[in-house]
């Protein structure tokens, strides 16, 4: 990895983005302005349709905005190469279609090509970077199986699995737990904080506030292409805003301490 | 240094398996057809015969040659297609690239010339036009992904030179023009001389180079957007690259060959469930085994009956049967 990526801290900044998808009028996202803080976890929590994914693609380059800029580290994220992106952000996205049985070490595998040239195979050492990352994931066993015949709890992991492989700065996740039962769900929630524990910035999409509830120390709340509020977790979760955010009435209890949404009771 | 040995996989006594299997062919093809008797000539008559020296040297090699670059270019070129599409249905004669090398060869022999480098030059042309035109209508629609809209404007350019094709063959002279329209369609390489060799050589040989290098990357291609993008690709552009090598290596191939079918389908499938699903050695396994499927399928073309067979009814009766094998044994999988 090069020194110049090294040193970054993994800080995203949003700078009025604004984004529509070609042809259409419609604007996605509305002079959006947001700090994403490094090394911690933040939730973009939002109903269906709010703009959650993709904002995360904006962040990623996938998408360019009509106006505004993405500064990773206070640089202009146009000015990174692909290459150097790449090193820096990974992305998981929310589901994945791979039509052809690789096995779960072949396609951790690919993780790896942020470092290899366009005509390079992966090395030895690439190798043993993804099964360590599986091993670290208790996902050795898996290694050989296809990912084609997975179950979607197994799936979802071995995308993380991919995207670690790719060691980067900052990770973006796009609904990770949307079909995941509790166990995988809880699983998967120690690993990101063991991410952030190790300084990844790791952000987060979410419709369900329970996951963010769960892990997240910032708080992104969206709707309709705008942030209602973003700060810490305890400052931004509060009925007001959830309802403002669902456009729902819901409540916020406490159970042992702990922040519950719950929606409240449906009257015919 | 011992577990990462354990780690990658190696295929390499199988490629030279591949490899060696390969070469057989080719040696007892030099020595396979109607000459002096049917079916074998004796090696020694190699060193007594001029005839037979004649034989080998100006038809049977470049006809060998041009079989396995066939093979070779189609094998690639599936491979490359069913990962970049995503789909493994797909050949290589989406993208109106069949389709326009028969309009282009039937346009030829209808009013332009007869002659074999034109019909090639033309056929070749009008491959590369197909996939143009493919491409141009694809980057104007303006819905579904990318590879969605490639395949639909693929069936759209495909169908347009089909019923392009049909008016010449309505319009062709039945007796001496309709004839070698159908022949042309129906594949083979007959008549193949030095002179096609050197004509496909400066496209196929690049073409397959290309591929073969970007085998890995092949891989990451096969993703979605999304996941190739982050892990550091530019997916348009490389798929670009890969698409343009296997459709120039099939345009010219065709040109010369004709029609060949199924070769590019199940050479892929084949390789596939011999190596799993990395292109890394699928590719150059798929590539070894449909060349020595097409040479094997042209040395019973023109052995078989005194008269030839055309090559593509062969590729395709036997590539029919093993299709339905793999159906039938599950080998196939195709998730829907």
């Amino acid at each position: 990895m090069n020194e110049h990526v090294l040193k970054k801290r993994g800080i995203i900044s949003l700078v009025k983005l604004r984004f529509g998808y070609d042809g259409r009028h419609r604007t996605v996202l509305n002079d959006l302005s947001l700090e994403i803080p490094p090394g911690a976890i933040t939730a973009i929590l939002g109903p269906n349709g709010a703009g959650k994914t993709t904002l995360l693609h904006v962040i990623l380059g996938l998408l360019s905005p009509r106006a505004g800029q993405v500064l990773l580290d206070g640089q202009a994220q146009a000015s990174l190469s692909r290459r150097e992106m790449s090193h820096l952000i990974g992305l998981v996205p929310q589901a994945e279609y791979i039509p052809f049985d690789f096995s779960v070490l072949e396609y951790v595998l690919l993780g790896r090509s942020p470092y290899l040239g366009m005509l390079e195979m992966p090395s030895e050492e690439d190798y043993r970077i993804a099964t360590d990352v599986l091993h670290s994931l208790s996902l050795s066993d898996l290694q050989h199986r296809a990912v084609t015949e997975l179950s979607g709890g197994e799936r979802q992991m071995v995308m993380l699995a991919r995207s670690l492989a790719q060691q980067p700065r900052i990770l973006l996740l796009d609904e990770p737990t949307s079909h995941l039962d509790l166990s995988n769900k809880s699983r998967l929630l120690r690993v990101l904080r063991q991410l952030a524990g190790r300084g990844v910035t790791v952000v987060f999409t979410t419709h369900d506030p329970e996951a963010a509830i769960a892990i997240a120390h910032y708080l992104i709340l969206m709707r309709e292409g705008r942030t209602l509020a973003s700060g810490s977790l305890e400052d931004v979760l509060t009925t007001d805003n959830l309802i403002a955010t669902y456009g729902t009435p819901v409540r916020l209890v406490h159970v042992e301490d702990r922040p519950v949404v719950l929606l409240d009771e449906i009257t015919l | 240094m011992s577990t990462s040995d354990r780690l990658r996989p190696s295929f390499t006594r199988l490629f030279v398996w591949l490899g060696l299997g390969l070469l057989v062919v080719l040696i007892l093809s030099i020595f396979v057809g109607r000459y002096p008797a049917p079916y074998w000539m004796p090696p020694r008559l190699l060193f007594q015969d001029d005839m037979a020296q004649q034989l080998v040297l100006s038809l049977r090699l470049p006809r060998m040659l041009v079989a396995l670059l066939l093979g070779m270019s189609l094998s690639a070129a599936g491979a490359v297609m069913q990962m970049i599409f995503r789909n493994p249905l797909v050949e290589p004669g989406f993208l109106g690239v069949t389709q326009g090398a028969a309009f282009g060869a039937a346009l030829s022999i209808l009013w332009i010339s007869t002659a074999p480098l034109v019909i090639e030059g033309s056929a070749t042309l009008f491959a590369l036009l197909g996939m143009v035109l493919s491409y141009t209508l694809a980057r104007h629609l303006h819905f579904g992904g990318w590879v969605l809209r490639l395949v639909l404007a693929g069936i759209a350019v495909s169908a347009l030179f089909a019923s392009g094709n049909g008016v010449l063959k309505y319009m062709a002279d039945p007796l001496t023009q309709l004839p070698e329209i159908t022949f042309w369609l129906l594949g083979g390489l007959w008549g193949v001389t030095w002179t096609d060799v050197a004509y496909i050589v400066p496209v196929v040989v690049p073409g397959l180079i290309v591929i073969y290098l970007m085998r890995w990357r092949l891989n990451l291609l096969s993703l979605s957007d999304e996941t190739a993008f982050s892990l550091g690709t530019t997916p348009g552009r490389e798929r670009s690259i890969l698409l343009f090598s296997a459709v120039a290596a099939t345009a010219a191939v065709t040109a010369v060959g004709g029609i060949v079918g199924w070769v590019g389908l199940i050479m892929p499938h084949i390789a596939r469930r011999i190596c799993g699903a990395n292109a890394q050695y699928t590719l150059p396994a798929a590539m070894l085994l449909g060349g020595a499927f097409t040479v094997i399928c042209d040395d019973l073309g023109r052995t078989l009956m005194a008269g030839e067979i055309p090559l593509g009814i062969l590729t395709s009766l036997i590539g029919a049967l093993i299709f339905i094998g793999f159906m039938l044994s599950s080998g196939l999988k195709v998730r829907t």
